[in-house]
This record gives structure tokens, sequence and C-alpha cells, in this order.
């Protein structure tokens, strides 16, 4: 596939604006940050951007998700397009990135810049953390059939993948736990990372619990932060302040009910469509893989996209995880910046952030030696898109 | 007191069917008159073999449970918790689901395959909500 058009588009530029817990500035704020200093980092200025793209965008969604929409940010950075898109419904939060590879190797436009913001942890700190569709009378569409049963969160809907793959396979409550307290121990070398202090496995098994098997530590950690991404045409590779980010392959495939109880074998998920669509698009074998960064709003949606890649066989990433496989240093070094569990909830952006900071060899006490190849797995239940990345 | 209620369902058109039969106390689904396929959520087309030709069914309300999860997190102020949400899927058809809550058993007593038998909340004068409880008694 020597014309694919993974061939055509590198990511020139990476950057984030600060991420915290309670930051109190807005989205478009922490956008602009973020927007900035991913275009000073591909070594381009405002007016060279011709292309912005967003997940999600405008939508009705709890507070503090959605980020800016592309208009704003357009309007904001004083830039014309020659391409522009957002929306919900695409390969997952980097649905965006895909699409502006594509944008990009067909020629509408030379440089995109992409970005996810989230503003949860600001949102949440008048109200608390509150259920999807609380006090709505008036449910709709596919909530309809989960939320008045009191399936008011994602927690719930994948816990019941999490009790399913346990009961099948034997996966245990350590198995989850490893994902959680692997994350903690790479989030130390993160000075973003929101949770940095030690914590074993003894901590994550007395944390209480949310829904079953899933407790605290099991849920991602909403925070407040952007992170921006710049697509550009592969001919710009050469004129970059630092190594490119190439696109060896993307997996967009869904092959089962796009539904989050009607998938039809909960102990998968999207992700195993979509991996096996990336694997076809490349020689490259899950073997070569130096790093890999693996969505994990929920712990076991690690496990699940570990197996979708074929690292391990199927229901085997339990035992998988075990032994120091994943950590820095071991044989697949997994979500080395903290992951969404210790280094915040960006949404799917955090992961490819650190998979280019890795291939760019950025990441200082955290970094993988010689990585040349690198994964990202993005999406949980029937959500699900992919990148394999290299330097 | 609590500022919330339980978060209820709209009716709408393709749903509207289904919330009224629980509300009459009967659980029903959409099914396919030429291949005889339960179709749910409802759609307008049968995803098996694109008939349009769809009536309404009644099925035994007897199921086996998939999966659950014990929700221990309150979603919204004043909410009784803990409770089972569960996967149910009906003895009709491979694949046809509900999430729902089991009741009337106790906690340590859920398990994966567990037979179940429907039972009915009524939510109001339109809607009412089909749960699962064991169907025998534990």
């Amino acid at each position: 596939m020597s014309d694919k058009p993974e061939r055509g588009a590198i990511i020139s530029g990476v950057a984030q604006s600060a991420i915290g817990r309670r930051l109190f500035r807005t989205d478009l704020d922490l956008t602009c940050e973020a927007a900035l200093a991913a275009i000073a980092d591909a070594g381009l200025r405002p007016e060279d951007i011709d292309g912005i793209a967003a997940y999600p965008g405008p939508t009705a969604a709890p507070a503090g998700f959605a980020g800016p929409g592309v208009y704003e940010v357009q309007e904001s950075l004083g830039v014309d397009l020659h391409w522009h898109l957002s929306g919900l419904e695409g390969p997952a939060q980097i649905s965006p990135i895909i699409h502006a590879m594509l944008a990009v190797a067909g020629g509408l436009c030379r440089h995109a810049l992409v970005y996810r913001t989230v503003t949860e942890a600001t949102a949440a700190a008048d109200t608390g953390r509150l259920g999807i569709g609380a006090g709505s009378h008036e449910i709709r569409g596919f909530g309809a059939f989960l939320i008045p049963f009191g399936a008011m969160s994602a927690a719930n809907w994948l816990a019941l993948y999490a009790r399913r793959h346990m009961h099948e396979f034997g996966t245990r409550r350590e198995h989850l736990g490893l994902i959680a307290t692997t994350a903690r121990r790479h989030a130390a070398f993160n000075p973003k990372a929101i949770y940095r202090e030690p914590m074993s496995m003894a901590d994550y098994l007395a944390a209480r619990m949310v829904s079953d098997p899933f407790g605290l530590y099991d849920c991602d950690a909403p925070c407040d932060g952007s992170t921006a991404v710049i697509v550009s045409t592969a001919d710009a590779a050469h004129d970059l302040p630092h190594r490119p980010v190439r696109f060896e392959a993307v997996g967009t495939a869904m092959r089962a009910r796009p539904s989050w109880d009607q998938w039809e074998d909960i102990t998968t998920m999207a992700a195993r469509d979509a991996a096996a669509h990336m694997w076809t698009r490349t020689d490259l074998r899950p073997a070569d893989v130096d790093t890999a960064q693996l969505y994990d709003g929920f712990s076991f949606l690690t496990l699940a996209w570990i197996e979708a890649l074929g690292f391990c066989g199927r229901g085997e990433s339990g035992p998988f995880v075990e032994n120091g496989r994943i950590e820095l240093g071991g044989a697949l070094p997994l979500n080395t910046w903290g992951g969404q569990l210790s280094g915040g909830r960006l949404h799917g952006f955090g992961f490819v952030a650190e998979a280019c900071r890795q291939l760019r060899g950025e990441c200082d006490a955290r970094q993988v030696a010689d990585c040349e190849v690198a994964v990202v797995g993005v999406g949980g239940g029937p959500v699900a898109g992919c990148m394999l990345l290299t330097r | 007191m609590s500022l919330f209620l339980r978060p209820a369902p709209a009716l709408e058109p393709y749903t509207e069917a289904f919330w009224r039969a629980c509300r009459a106390g009967r659980l029903e689904f959409t099914r396919c008159v030429p291949c005889g396929w339960f179709i749910h959520p409802s759609r307008p087309i049968c995803p098996r073999c694109r008939g349009r030709d769809l009536t309404v069914a009644a099925v035994s309300g007897r199921a086996r449970l998939y999966s659950y999860t014990i929700n221990h997190q309150r979603w919204f102020p004043g909410q009784p918790v803990p409770y089972v949400i569960g996967l149910v899927e009906l003895v009709e058809q491979p694949g046809l689901r509900l999430t729902t809550n089991i009741v009337n058993c106790p906690l340590d007593r859920i398990a994966i395959d567990m037979p179940l038998r429907v039972v009915f909340e009524v939510v109001n004068d339109d809607i009412a909500l089909p749960l699962f409880e064991p169907a025998e008694a534990p």
C-alpha cells in the first residue's frame, strides 16, 4: 500500500495547555493556549493553518465535555480555512485526526489544527459528578434503554463488559489493578499528571466501589486541559524543527451492532474491528510496537485493547499484564504518561500526545529507548479508532 | 428529600409501543413478519432480512442474566444505592437483550446465567419499566 493516504500526511506539531483539576479557565482559553503552542512546535505561524477539526464539536452533553466548536476557534485565531470538521460520530475521539490526515493527503488543506478540550473538573466543582440524564424525564435515543435503569454512566455500561470477561476468562480485579497501578507508577515521571503519588495494589483494592468490578481507581480522573496536534502535508516534513511523526496505518472498522448493550460479544469491543482493520493497512506486526498508548477511561478497556491489537490471545490480557510486561523497561511499555487514570481524562488526545513525544524522543525519565513504532487505541465499548505511528 | 426523581424515558415514535405495552403488563418487541426476527430497539426495517412488514409480538418474559454490575455510586442526589444493573438475554432469541435492574434478589445470590422473569415497575400513566427477578424463589 505504498500509495495509501497515510503516506501523504504527518503530525508536525503537538502541545498541551495547562492541565489540572480545577483551573477555572474557559475551554476556549485553554484551546487557544494549546493551539498556539502546537503551531509554534510545528515551526508554523497561525496564518499557515488552513484546516481545523475537533471532537466532538457542539453537542448536547454534560457541562465541560465538549470543548469549543471549530468556528469559535477559527474566529479566535483569525485564520482562513480550506477545510473544517467536527462531530461526535466516527472512529472515537481521534476521528478528527484521522480525517485531517485524509483531508491533507487529499489536498483539501496543508496544515490542519486538531484539538480536544475538556473542562470537566471545573464543570463539576459546584455539583459533584452527576450521572448522564440526571433529573430528566424525557430521556431520548439510546439512553432511554439505559438511564431509567440507573445505568447513568459509561462506568455502568462497561462494568457489564468487564464482569462478563471475568466470567468467561477468569480475569481478576488484580489484573484491572495492574493497569491502574502501572499507570500511576508512570505518572510519577509526568509533571503534568493529575495523580503522581505512589499507589500500591492494596491501595487500589481498598478504594470504594463505583460499579463493580470498577472501584474508584478503575475510573479515569476528570480534569481540565486541551491537547492540540498539527497534521501537515508530508511535503513539510523536511522543514520541521524536530523529527516528524508519520502515520503508518489507521483503523476505523465497525463490524457489529453499534450499541453499548446490544454489541454481540461484550468480552470484546469495537476496538477488535478497528485494530484488525489497522493491521490490514501495514506490514508491521504487533511485535514491532515499541510502546502502546491504549484508552483507559476505565481500566478494563485497556485489557480489551491489548487483546484487540493482538498483543495476546483472546481472553489472555489479564495474565499478559503480569510480571512487569507493561511497565517502562518491560516488553510493552503502556500508557507511559499515566493514562487517563492518573494523567487525566484528556479524552483520547493524551495518548496521541504521548505517542508523538515518545517517537520524538522527548520523554526524559519516561522515555522508551529507541522508540520507533507507537500504537494509539482510543475508545470503549462500541466506539473505537486506532493509529499506528512511526518516526 | 431528593431534588431529583428516577429518570424516565420519553415516548418516541419507535419506542412508544414498547413502553406502553410494559405499562399494560406485557413485554413486547417489534418482530419481522417474513423472517421472525425480534428487533430491539425497534426500527422501521428488519436489519437481518431488510423486510418492511413488521408487527409487534409478545415474549414470555423469561430471560437469563448475561452480565451484571452492582452500582454503588449516587448518580444524582438522594439516589438509593446499591442497586443491581443487569444485562439480560430473553430466551426467545440469542442476543435479544435488555439493560435492566435485577430486583427481589439478595446481592450475594446474583450470578451470571441465573434464570429470570420480568416484573414491571410503573413510572407514570404511559410508561412502566421492565425489571427482572429470579425465576425461582432465591
